[in-house]
């Protein structure tokens, strides 16, 4: 009987945890027979956390990195998710602009931020305008993508049942493109946590950003370092999960299967 | 529910649907191809005519142009002595597959042509709905949980939702397996019998056409002209080895030219 192996439950904890525990031996052991002054134990990065976590200041640039993210994020779905849908539903305005947005796309955002900081000066706008732009161009092409994707006969259909053209786009064309688009602005999440520690190193003095790049200038304290880097994976690893939830929701669910 | 709605009897004299001199050319590579060549076609209230021909012929372009969905370069089509000029809710055009809304319920999607009604009347109507084509308990089940004879189904569930009176199938069972596509032919009868639109189904199946068709209209390869007008003369429920069944399959496959022995 050939049956394939199924892993069970205590398995897919145990390995994983099997794996984190020789990085983190490997690691000690490289640090230990390195004999370096300079890169941190696990164990003292542990201690950095909790020197962190009673400090109070994490909380701080945590929640500061996160609405920087939320606002920034949140501007880009509200302005991009419409102008996507436009774009894909007028290709001719989509031959217009959109050479201009395939410049503008593979420039990163990390590169804007002198522009940003001659916009808006040193401070949370710049940072966010630094979120808004990483997250506005993958959530776009998203949408363009998704609509110009929407298979003839959902929109002949939609048409057989007597649906004027803005019916049809938000009763047909939005919901046949919303797994693409919902690609897209989890695509963009991710983007958008890459980028605000990026910005929070430069141009701004809060957050998690601002926390790797201060431990790291005020006193060499590479523990604090690496613990601020271990969180920013966390949190990063934390709204993927909760993003991914939504590609459950039944009414796009079928979007994400192989099959049909 | 119609007028035409006479049991026995089931089609009147009056013409529903009636296409004149009918021509499509399109272009394509600079090239101009003709798809439908001088159909003149007269459908009766009520009546179930099947369209068969060579694959590729235009079945599907005639079909559209009914539907309106496509304008005739030539002629035109008139449904109530009225010209078609686009699609319309009083004719629902069903497609071979995925014409179904992914991200709606059966519900919903039997419910999408009904905004207009009250919220009872919806409910009402996609009740009566799901019980005619049998999707019970599965009133809240996505179509991607349904399988291909169901969604086919609930497709034309959602057709028949808007009381239209013309039906167009464009090889409706084309994708289904063939033990499904023999148990959705009885369905559709069925679901024709108790509620009597006129239905223009295109196959490339003559067993098909002929257990389903008051008349099969067979179209020559392209471009499609009217070959033949055959008229199933052969009551429901068809007895598929009578005499008179086999004759008239026998001529369709001549018709098509097609051998009949393999």
């Amino acid at each position: 009987m050939s049956q394939p192996k199924r892993p069970r439950v205590w398995e897919k904890v145990f390995w994983p945890v099997v794996a984190a525990a020789l990085l983190l031996c490997l690691w000690h052991c490289g640090v230990q027979w390195s004999g370096t002054k300079i890169f941190p134990f696990p164990l003292s990065v542990e201690k950095g956390i909790t020197e962190l976590m009673r400090k109070h200041v994490l909380w701080a640039d945590i929640g500061d990195s996160l609405r920087r993210v939320a606002i920034g994020y949140s501007v880009a779905a509200l302005t991009g998710i419409p102008i996507g849908l436009c774009l894909g539903w007028f290709p001719a305005a989509n031959q217009v602009v959109n050479p201009l947005l395939q410049i503008l796309r593979p420039i990163s955002p990390i590169a804007w931020i002198p522009v940003a900081i001659v916009f808006f000066g040193v401070g949370d706008p710049a940072a966010i305008f630094l979120v808004f732009l990483a997250s506005f161009f993958p959530i776009v092409v998203a949408c363009v993508a998704g609509v110009s994707s929407v298979p003839v006969i959902y929109r002949r259909a939609g048409r057989n049942f007597g649906l004027s053209d803005f019916a049809l786009l938000r009763k047909i064309v939005f919901p046949a493109a919303l797994p693409q688009i919902l690609i897209g602005l989890r695509i963009a999440l991710g983007v958008a946590w890459l980028v605000v520690v990026a910005g929070e190193m430069i141009a701004v003095d809060s957050g998690l950003g601002y926390l790797v790049i201060d431990s790291r200038n005020s006193g060499k304290r590479y523990d604090l370092v690496v613990a601020a880097m271990l969180l920013i994976g966390l949190i990063g690893l934390a709204l993927d999960v909760a993003f991914r939830r939504l590609e459950r929701v039944k009414s796009v669910r079928w979007g994400f299967r192989d099959a049909t | 529910m119609s007028a035409a709605h006479s049991a026995g009897t089931a089609t009147t004299n009056r013409h529903k649907l009636r296409a004149n001199q009918l021509g499509i050319v399109y272009e394509r590579d600079g090239e101009r191809i003709a798809a439908l060549e001088d159909i003149n076609l007269d459908i009766k209230d009520g009546e179930f005519v099947c369209v068969v021909g060579p694959s590729g012929c235009g079945k599907s372009t005639l079909l559209n142009v009914m539907g309106g969905f496509l304008s005739p370069t030539r002629g035109s089509v008139t449904i109530d002595g009225e010209p078609v000029t686009g699609p319309d809710q009083r004719r629902i055009l069903v497609f071979q597959e995925r014409g179904v809304f992914p991200w709606l319920t059966v519900e919903g999607n039997i419910g999408f042509g009904l905004s207009k009604l009250s919220r009872a009347e919806r409910q009402q109507r996609i009740a009566h709905y799901v019980q005619l084509v049998r999707l019970q308990g599965f009133e809240h089940t996505y179509p991607s949980d349904l399988s291909g004879g169901m969604r086919q189904r609930l497709q034309v569930a959602r057709a028949l939702a808007v009381n239209p009176d013309i039906l167009f199938l464009d090889e409706p069972f084309g994708a289904l397996d063939s033990i499904t596509r023999v148990i959705m032919r009885g369905e559709l009868l069925r679901i024709w019998q108790t509620e009597r639109r006129t239905i223009v189904f295109v196959t490339h199946d003559i067993d098909e056409a002929v257990q389903l068709a008051d008349r099969v209209v067979v179209l020559s390869s392209r471009p499609a002209k009217i070959q033949k007008v055959l008229p199933i003369d052969v009551s429901h429920p068809r007895n598929i080895s009578s005499p008179r069944y086999l004759e008239l399959r026998d001529e369709l496959l001549k018709q098509i030219g097609l051998a009949y022995e393999i």
